[in-house]
């Protein structure tokens, strides 16, 4: 059976993160001859003298044309044992709001420094960012080992630097691994230059990595999306509630609670278009049916009597503020959490992040773009959420400024 | 290949441990099923926050996943919206049936938009050089077809992994009043959370197979025994060989001058218009065949096939600013 396995990876251009990703599409086949040849052909044209496999992945205008990166973009490869996402992000301390957006689903950060110049000020904050999203596991790929000789110390030194950093983090699966992307060493199997590194090869251990453990399949969580009513022939009194799982193990007979009315049923049946489940778990998206005839509508929550999400309207988040102007008490925003859409205002801004030092600088009056921050948010209506350390489903919202429609902040609940 | 569903990968049975039910190792999904759960969030999404939505159904084989995706959202109710297919009126016949008949199964309405009377109306001008294409003339017409429907939100069956210009673009795309996209100024998506805030004017594309790559496709066909319009498999045609791709000859794209007549075995890897969408040389007449093919090749999709994406390094990101799907 083939997984999915969602990679985000982050670097700037010099630490040759362009190479390795073209080299793990070329090596897994996933990179077309069309494809190659355009890229040859424009590096030619350009007179780089090398073919430049950025481009691969620069696919704008404007990237092209002044040679840089300016948004997420999205790879796919492939081996018999896993399907990969890859969300590419720059690596520019402007981009924050990239590496955050690639970062909210991925199971796996990945990134790179240069074996010559070792753990900088951008691994770190990455590796934070890494660690604010609550991607669980993290893979260093200390890249251009080539020009250190494939010195061991020179590893081990950065390995070990990066290592008592991780550790003031709150990442849980950190793996170090020594590669050349050009020569490609270490990338699909074991390399003879680096004798002494006892770990696997990176594609190796993209593919055996364990993910199945890093959903949360304890508390139930069902947010519903939708109302399925046909109103036809013998599906006349048919209610189904629609949705995706965010959490726990569904089943037929389970007693269960809508929130935020409390009310109580059991599930009579859990639907899909290829017959009825036995279970549901995330991320199926299933309906529901329940056997008492209850007000249930989008944005209300399914969970179990005895394991309830917080039922709240006053929460407090980190933010990551993705707007130029800034976000002050006071302001007004909408924010979507699960499927329920309200209005809120900011009560408090109680410290920004200081994502090189990790230092909370507590006199701040404002959020500005990039800026990671705690806040305290009043919403009109309840949520029913969790700590996002516990759920990144329930426990994520995006802010949204109400006179643009622009979505301006990315908000994890505490 | 065979088996649909959840059942596939049905979990690992429950172990009893002193009276508590707790999960034994499993709850895994395959990597189809989670794209398809996936595809589904973002059609309930959209339905339940949009009035208006509509689905892009060309009979091609990516707008067929897409649409038996939709099916399985909002099971056992009927689809909630409309099929809208853009006609050039160059499209292949097989085609066209089987986009009738698909749309008749599901007792969908279908909207079609037609160049040809866009064309005899005077609202737009044909370029009638030969070997010339009517694909660009498909924007004008969907966007008229959008604005005089009235449509807030249009599923398309693209895919990131098609084109460079795509891999960079949200699954939910917003189009301004001339349905414009602009690539430099798109709301970060995190999460599964969608921000669906339109103005009165706007519209967006939906792209719900995003994720997915022509192989996924191809695989989803396979497990859901889905039918899909026979010029996808190996057949005997006419073609003549232009640009280094093989091009039908019909009534409609006859050879140009000095082009000689072959008949060959072929089959289609993308199916659009007739003028600019080549054949490649195929044996592959079973489903597991073509997969088999696909997972070979060593050329992407559209630049095996598809002369519109020839033009220049950027003309897919040009065309998609002009409002193309």
């Amino acid at each position: 059976m083939r997984e999915l396995l969602r990679v985000a990876t982050a670097g700037s251009v010099d630490d040759g993160k362009s190479t390795l990703i073209g080299r793990l599409l070329f090596d897994t086949k996933s990179l077309f001859s069309d494809q190659l040849a355009a890229v040859e052909r424009t590096s030619r044209e350009r007179g780089d003298g090398y073919v430049d496999l950025a481009l691969l992945t620069d696919g704008l205008r404007a990237e092209r044309e002044q040679g840089i990166t300016i948004d997420v973009a999205y790879r796919y490869f492939a081996t018999p044992k896993r399907s990969f996402i890859l969300a590419d992000t720059p690596g520019h301390v402007q981009y924050t709001r990239n590496m955050v957006t690639g970062a909210s689903t991925a199971d796996l950060a990945l990134l790179l420094v240069d074996a010559r110049k070792g753990v900088l000020q951008q691994t770190r904050r990455h590796a934070f960012l890494a660690s604010l999203l609550r991607v669980p596991h993290l893979v260093l790929c200390v890249n251009k080992m080539d020009l250190v000789d494939f010195d061991q110390a020179v590893f081990e030194e950065i390995k070990d630097d990066f290592r008592g950093f991780a550790a003031k983090l709150e990442i849980v699966d950190v793996a170090t691994i020594p590669i050349c992307a050009l020569g490609g060493d270490n990338l699909v199997s074991r390399s003879p230059s680096t004798p002494w590194y006892e770990g696997t090869s990176l594609l190796h251990h993209l593919e055996e990595l364990h993910i199945a453990s890093d959903r949360n399949l304890i508390d139930v969580r069902f947010p519903v999306q939708w109302v399925v009513r046909p109103r036809i022939g013998e599906l006349h009194d048919y209610r189904g509630y629609a949705g995706q799982v965010a959490g726990g193990v569904l089943k037929p007979g389970d007693e269960v609670i809508v929130l935020p009315s409390g009310l109580t049923s059991r599930i009579a049946a859990i639907d899909t278009f290829d017959g009825p489940v036995d279970e549901a778990f995330p991320p199926m998206s299933v309906t529901i049916r329940l056997e008492d005839d209850l007000d249930i509508s989008r944005g209300d929550m399914i969970a179990r009597l005895a394991n309830q999400p917080a039922v709240g309207q006053d929460i407090d988040l980190m933010v990551c503020w993705m707007a130029d102007a800034p976000l002050r008490t006071r302001a007004r925003l909408a924010i979507k959490h699960t499927t329920r859409s309200v209005r809120s205002v900011i009560k408090n801004i109680a410290y920004r992040v200081d994502v090189d030092t990790l230092h909370r600088d507590e006199a701040v009056v404002e959020l500005r773009l990039n800026d990671i921050g705690r806040v305290t948010v009043r919403t009109t209506t309840p949520l029913c959420f969790d700590p996002y350390r516990r759920n990144r489903t329930t426990g994520s919202v995006i802010l949204i400024d109400e006179a643009t429609g622009a979505t301006v902040g990315a908000g994890m609940i505490l | 290949m065979g088996y649909v569903g959840w059942n596939f990968c049905r979990p690992s049975p429950l172990v009893s441990t002193g009276g508590f039910r707790v999960p034994a190792i499993g709850y895994e999904l395959t990597h189809l099923q989670t794209l398809e759960s996936e595809a589904i969030h973002i059609f309930r999404e959209v339905v339940a926050e949009f009035e208006r939505p509509a689905l892009l159904f060309s009979g091609g084989k990516d707008s067929i996943v897409m649409l038996r995706v939709a099916e399985k959202a909002f099971w056992p109710a009927k689809l909630p919206f409309p099929l809208v297919h853009i006609d050039t009126g160059h499209n292949f016949t097989e085609v066209m049936e089987f986009r009738d008949a698909r749309a008749a199964q599901l007792s969908a309405r279908l909207v079609v938009g037609s160049v040809q009377d866009a064309i005899d109306a005077g609202t737009i001008t044909e370029d009638t050089r030969p070997g010339a294409s009517r694909n660009q003339l498909q924007t004008p017409v969907l966007l008229d077809t959008i604005e005089e429907n009235r449509f807030d939100a249009v599923f398309g069956g693209a895919r990131r992994d098609e084109e460079k210009a795509r891999a960079k673009e949200r699954v939910y795309s917003f189009r301004d009043e001339f349905g414009q996209w602009d690539p430099k100024n798109q709301r970060p998506e995190l999460w599964s959370l969608y921000n669906g805030r339109h103005r009165a004017g706007e519209h967006i594309r939906v792209f719900p197979l995003s994720n997915w790559t022509e192989l996924d496709i191809w695989r989803y066909i396979a497990q859901e025994n889905l039918e899909i319009p026979s010029i996808y498999y190996a057949h005997t045609r006419e073609v003549v060989e232009r640009d280094g791709m093989l091009l039908a000859v019909t009534s409609l794209t006859p050879p140009l001058e000095g082009e000689s007549v072959i008949s060959r075995q072929v089959r289609y890897r993308t199916v659009g218009d007739m003028s600019c969408t080549g054949a490649i040389a195929s044996s592959a007449v079973t489903i597991d065949e073509v997969i088999t093919e696909v997972a070979s090749t060593r050329i992407t999709e559209r630049g095996a096939t598809r002369a519109d994406d020839r033009v220049s390094e950027a003309a897919m990101e040009d065309r998609k600013r002009e409002g193309y799907f």
